[in-house]
């Protein structure tokens, strides 16, 4: 018939409607002037209440729902903006389209001005002439929303056929003709009246309005019909059954004479097959006015039928579920309704309060958070849980309060900020929410806070955390900014990363370097938050963060081993970026003696005490830091065990003397020359005993961060500065091999594997004390250095000891240099395998490193470019060093 | 410039790409963003780009020039935040006319430049609208989901503002960009269709959402369908996507697009999704092959770049652009 497009809305969700789509079912209960409930809820402002009424309506099957909030007892305006707005944040409602029905035009537009998608207004008519009416048109089209026309007129409303196609045939012409307005967006309601009033004039009303809609549907192209059913079912208010049988019956023969849209209950609606046939007779010959005695006759028959409708009940299976489900469930669809007397149940469930959130509430929370991450649930609706969530605190908060009588309610402070240049707030927001919800006192800086603003904050308000958040991507380096002023401000607060751009390998690979006083740790998101302030703030903190920084420590190997590995600099451009040091004479320390010590039989007890048992503890698949994980609650046994076990053979170790230590170091001259460290026989500095040569870092660095090589920490030959290195050689393998074969022979495989493993610490420990012995007194540029072991394992001394084979230098034939200078195989026993390694394998070898400036790196990825600059230094083939380089090659 | 729907029909007309990412490798300073406007400033205004159109309009020009050069139709102008919301946070709302006129301006003569070179491809400015960094949609505030930090009102106001100060300097098209909050888009539609009807003059529109994360959704919800249904009230020269994701992530939106709509199908994508440093990876060569799929498919009209893009990009997808034919249009404005 006509070639226009169909009428298309939209909520969330698109809806169109073809001659397919049947017929639209527009929700009518959120309608003040139809439902005296709604209307209360509205004046006491029960906003709440409100939204559910609506959400019943679109479960229940509504396409569209129509609001209305014309009463002079409210203000129409204000509660129109308000509750279209709280739809908004409802997308379970608001996926389907919005009508906005009013009679005032003021309220229209307000109503308009909240909806993202394409609504309905509800309704314009040339009631106050032509003038009003294309000019409202012309606006509701600006707005881009399809339109109702009532069969109104300057004369008045359309009650006979005639007036009715007359008034709609004038509004169309003028809506096509003169306003442009697009066909298919217009929706006639040419007046559904009552019927079977009693009054003869009546009995054609529900015929009148078929008709017209039938003419209107073959005349004005593109044109649909639409209208309030529940009108015609008015004088049986009170008998429900017969309503809803009246309504079915108008919508059957409404449908086939063109209506396409009503306003209706749609859980207030008979199927019309449904309908017993007896009342379906009396009811058609009502509404078809088939005879002149139908309507005594249906309501003498109207008499017997009262009773049940056939209310249709929403999906509440749900609610037989346990109540940490209910609460899971309430959380992931945003259902406020339930939620006081469910938090109320599970709360006599739990010894305190606050596990209810740690518990179930959380566990949802997090749920909510993996359906976000994964796409299946979107931003509205995570926004709609945290508002639940908030419900179910708040449910909470008295008892909690009550329980903590006395003692500060916070239960930690934390600040938020948005960064310098970034004006993203949103996220941060919510995070605050979901924070305060737990407890936690925020302090809210906004958005656009500079790095010196946040750490001058955090110092004067005592925050325990301080939580950055953006969305653009120069944000990813102002947080890098501010970790390091975090550094130098000597801060020890954890950071929380969090944004849209902000990842767990950017915070692993550029953040938590910067800044190693205190923990750095990304949150996905607003949900996973509160997790992670509260291990941070728990009993469990240490183990906490040490677990992510393990896990920050892999993510930043692997990232080195694989995802820069594409972008490499030139050696030169890597050169030119070098790591410089303002180099000073008095910073250089000159040794107490050049040459080699050797240290034969070294007392074990003096080493002891340098163990660190944390890695002890990883060598049995155990993780947790020493000495926690002795009470952790589910290791702490076992390594309790374990723990006991290695004391008493570290004793027999000891006191038997089941192993020898033994080391050699040397202190020399030394300076750099490009990427090589000469070092000399003498003070003269004429002979190079031996070159070691280094590799430096090729990988693409961000800006200010420099290339390192460890010759960088070596003061420059061409400067004339006097620099110094040392090198050594531990073991406390000697006598191991003897010990383990007894074991095995016995095949005591525990024993065997607890001596090893001791083996190893012990060696590390001897290298760590022997490097203390070295910086006090052999060097002596550490002299009065007092750390704790802790602080020693935290390498918080001056100096590093870097060792051939790790990550700073994975270039292990430096290790025939290093022996050979200190003939370490002769004096020691310690040898080098084909491959290079130690034996006993109970050893370490290094070099010291003076410089207060010097730190540990990793080397990365680099290029056959360096591979083949440094065979030539070392006067070895190309191939060998690209064999014994090829893990870092790109 | 009454031509250009005709031109639509005869070939895919390409679009610039990023202006942010251009800026960066200037490496400016504070001052750059200050100089001979706003020495005296209070607040920090370094980050605030569409300034440089007024402090270092050498630079917009140089880039709007390498772009053209690339083988653009469109350039947008350097406007993305050129509205009295967006410049509060810097307290310049007192800047917007300026920013607007002078970025048109700026464009609209390396534009001419190019025209007069080369009469057979004409080159267009686009007056690009952001969303402002407000939502009309969503609550800032959890605990009060009927509050909103910006109303359809104050919206329709600045974007008025915008649009009058980019057709006085000399805009040929509209591009409502970036849109993550539809309600946002439509007060941008409901203000350019009132300066129209003010100044007696209309000139096309094009709108492009942006569809934010897996779920397929505007920030604010909405399915690319609905957000098509929600923007269509006007007669717009052109819809599409841009911003957000990648080439290959964009399709099945794009297509959706394509179906529905008789109004031409613009794409400005990323060059893909920026890594953990926030840095865009995907090389001209890359982006090619992805959009090489819409052109396959025949449902593009409009193609560019969004951020992390580059003129080598724009070149790169140019040159593909040529090989192909536009979807089929039929529509007149």
């Amino acid at each position: 018939m006509n070639n226009l497009p169909p009428l298309k809305l939209s909520g969330l969700e698109p809806l169109i409607v073809t001659k397919e789509s049947n017929f639209i079912n527009i929700g009518e209960r959120t309608n003040v002037t139809g439902s005296r409930a709604f209307l209360r809820m509205i004046k006491e402002g029960r906003f709440e209440d409100a939204l559910s009424v609506a959400l019943e309506q679109v479960q229940g099957g509504a396409q569209v729902i129509d609001v209305n909030m014309d009463e002079g007892m409210i203000d129409g305006k204000a509660a129109m903006i308000q509750f279209l707005n709280l739809i908004a944040s409802e997308p379970d409602i608001s996926r389907v389209p919005i009508m906005i029905d009013s009679s005032k035009w003021e309220i229209i537009e307000a109503g308009l001005k909240c909806i993202q998608g394409k609504g309905i207004v509800n309704s314009i008519s040339l009631k106050e002439g032509e003038e009003n009416f294309i000019d409202q048109a012309k606006k509701i089209k600006r707005y881009g929303a399809a339109v109702i026309v009532m069969a109104f007129d300057e004369d008045g409303q359309a009650d006979s056929y005639e007036r009715r196609i007359e008034i709609c045939k004038r509004s169309y012409r003028i809506l096509v003709d003169k306003v442009n307005f697009p066909a298919q967006d217009i929706i006639f309601d040419p007046n559904i009246f009552p019927v079977a009033t009693g009054m003869e004039e009546h009995n054609n009303n529900a015929v009148d309005f078929f008709n017209a809609t039938k003419w209107i549907r073959e005349n004005l192209p593109g044109a649909h019909v639409s209208g309030g059913v529940s009108n015609v079912s008015f004088s049986f208010r009170g008998n429900d059954k017969v309503r809803e049988a009246m309504h079915s019956v108008f919508l059957y023969y409404g449908i086939q004479h063109g209506m396409d849209m009503g306003i209706v209950n749609p859980t207030m609606l008979e199927i019309y097959d449904n309908i017993p046939k007896d009342l379906l007779e009396y009811v058609e010959d009502v509404i078809l006015n088939r005879r002149p005695d139908a309507t005594e006759r249906l309501l003498e028959f109207a008499e017997t039928v009262k009773g049940d409708a056939t209310k249709k009940e929403q999906d509440l299976s749900w609610r037989e579920n346990s109540v940490q489900e209910r609460l899971s469930y309430a959380l992931i669809k945003g259902i406020v309704e339930f939620i006081d007397d469910d938090v109320e149940e599970c709360r006599k469930l739990y010894e305190r309060p606050i596990q209810v959130i740690e518990g179930p509430l959380m566990d949802g929370m997090n749920v909510v958070g993996d359906l976000f991450g994964s796409g299946k649930m979107f931003l509205p609706q995570v926004v709609k849980s945290a508002r639940v969530m908030k419900k179910a605190v708040a449910v909470l908060l008295p008892y909690i309060e009550l329980e903590k009588a006395g003692s500060s309610s916070s239960a930690g402070k934390v600040l938020m900020a948005t960064v310098k240049g970034d004006v993203h707030d949103i996220g941060k927001n919510i995070v605050g929410v979901v924070l305060g919800c737990n407890n936690y006192d925020i302090v809210d800086l906004g958005v656009m806070v500079s790095a010196e603003k946040i750490i001058e904050t955090a110092i004067q308000e005592k925050v325990d955390i301080i939580g950055l958040s953006g969305l653009i991507t120069p944000s990813l380096d102002e947080m890098v900014h501010l970790a390091k002023e975090m550094e130098r401000a000597g801060l020890t607060i954890p950071l929380m990363i969090g944004g849209a751009t902000t990842s767990k390998v950017h915070t692993a690979v550029k953040i938590e370097q910067n800044y190693t006083k205190g923990p750095t740790i990304h949150v996905l998101d607003a949900s996973r938050s509160v997790t992670v302030v509260e291990s941070l703030l728990g009993q469990r903190k240490e183990l906490f963060v040490k677990g992510i920084q393990e896990e920050y420590t892999k993510l930043r190997e692997h990232h080195e081993k694989h995802r820069n590995a594409k972008r490499l600099l030139t050696l030169e451009e890597a050169r030119n970026n070098h790591f410089q040091i303002n180099w000073k004479q008095e910073d250089l320390i000159e040794p107490t003696f050049i040459g080699n010590k050797v240290l034969i039989n070294y007392p074990l007890k003096n080493i002891v005490p340098y163990i660190d048992w944390t890695p002890f503890f990883q060598t049995w698949e155990l993780h947790g830091k020493f000495p926690q994980i002795l009470e952790d609650e589910i290791v702490g046994l076992e390594a309790t065990k374990l723990f006991a076990d290695a004391q008493e053979m570290l004793s027999k170790i000891v006191s038997e003397n089941w192993l020898e230590a033994r080391a050699v170091f040397g202190l020399y001259p030394a300076n750099s020359v490009g990427d090589d460290i000469e070092i000399y026989s003498d003070e003269s500095r004429e002979t190079i005993a031996i070159i070691q040569h280094t590799l430096r870092q090729q990988t693409e660095k961000v800006k200010g961060a420099p290339s390192h090589a460890l010759a960088d920490f070596i003061a420059p030959k061409s400067l004339g500065l006097k620099d110094y290195i040392g090198a050594f050689v531990v073991t406390t393998g000697i006598g191991m091999e003897q010990r383990v074969a007894e074991f095995e022979k016995n095949h005591d495989d525990y024993n065997s594997i607890m001596l090893k493993a001791l083996g190893d610490r012990l060696a590390e420990a001897f290298a760590e004390h022997l490097h203390e012995v070295v910086r006090k007194e052999y060097w002596g540029y550490g002299k009065d250095e007092m750390f704790s072991n802790d602080e020693l394992i935290k390498e918080k001394y001056q100096g590093i000891r870097p060792a051939p084979g790790y990550p700073a230098c994975p270039d292990h034939t430096e290790k025939l240099n290093l022996f050979k200078l200190l003939e370490a195989t002769k004096v020691t026993g310690v040898s080098l395998t084909d491959s290079l390694a130690m034996l006993p394998a109970s050893s370490v070898s290094g070099w010291y490193f003076s410089h207060p400036d010097s730190k540990y790196f990793g080397l990365g990825k680099i290029t056959n470019e360096q591979v083949e600059d440094i065979a030539i230094r070392k006067g070895v083939d190309f191939s060998i060093m690209e064999r014994w380089l090829s893990s870092v090659i790109n | 410039m009454s031509n250009i729907v005709d031109i639509l029909k005869e070939r895919i007309l390409v679009l610039d790409g990023a202006m942010g990412t251009m800026i960066q490798r200037y490496d400016l300073t504070e001052e750059d963003f200050r100089k001979g406007w706003f020495e005296n400033h209070e607040k920090s205004l370094k980050g605030n780009n569409d300034l440089l159109s007024l402090t270092r309009p050498d630079i917009i020009e140089t880039i709007h020039r390498q772009y053209y050069e690339a083988g653009a139709d469109i350039a947008e102008t350097n406007t993305f935040s050129g509205t009295t919301i967006a410049q509060a946070d810097y307290d310049l709302q007192s800047a917007v006319y300026d920013i607007n006129y002078h970025s048109a301006k700026i464009a609209r003569k390396v534009a001419d430049e190019f025209t007069e070179k080369e009469p057979n491809k004409p080159r267009f400015v686009a007056g690009s609208i952001g969303p402002t960094n407000r939502t009309a949609s969503i609550s800032p505030d959890v605990n009060d989901p009927g509050y909103r930090a910006i109303t359809f009102d104050e919206l329709v106001v600045a974007y008025s503002e915008q649009v009058n100060a980019l057709m006085d300097g000399g805009v040929d098209m509209l591009l409502v960009e970036t849109v993550f909050d539809t309600l946002n888009a439509k007060a941008a539609l409901f203000a350019v269709d009132e300066v129209f009807e003010k100044r007696g003059v209309k000139i096309p529109i094009m709108v492009s959402g942006t569809i934010t994360d897996a779920s397929g959704r505007t920030l604010t919800g909405q399915t690319a369908e609905a957000f098509l249904i929600s923007i269509s009230h006007l007669p717009l020269l052109s819809v599409g996507f841009n911003c957000a994701l990648g080439a290959s992530m964009m399709r099945p939106y794009l297509q959706v697009l394509s179906k529905n709509t008789t109004f031409a199908v613009s794409a400005h994508p990323n060059a893909g999704l920026p890594n953990e440093f926030g840095k865009y990876d995907e090389t001209p060569a890359i982006m090619a092959k992805q959009i090489k799929e819409f052109l396959d498919e025949n449902i593009i009209n409009i193609i560019g770049g969004c951020c992390g893009t580059t003129p080598d990009h724009i070149k790169a997808i140019a040159d593909l652009a040529k090989q192909y034919e536009p979807r089929p249009l039929e529509f007149t404005l």
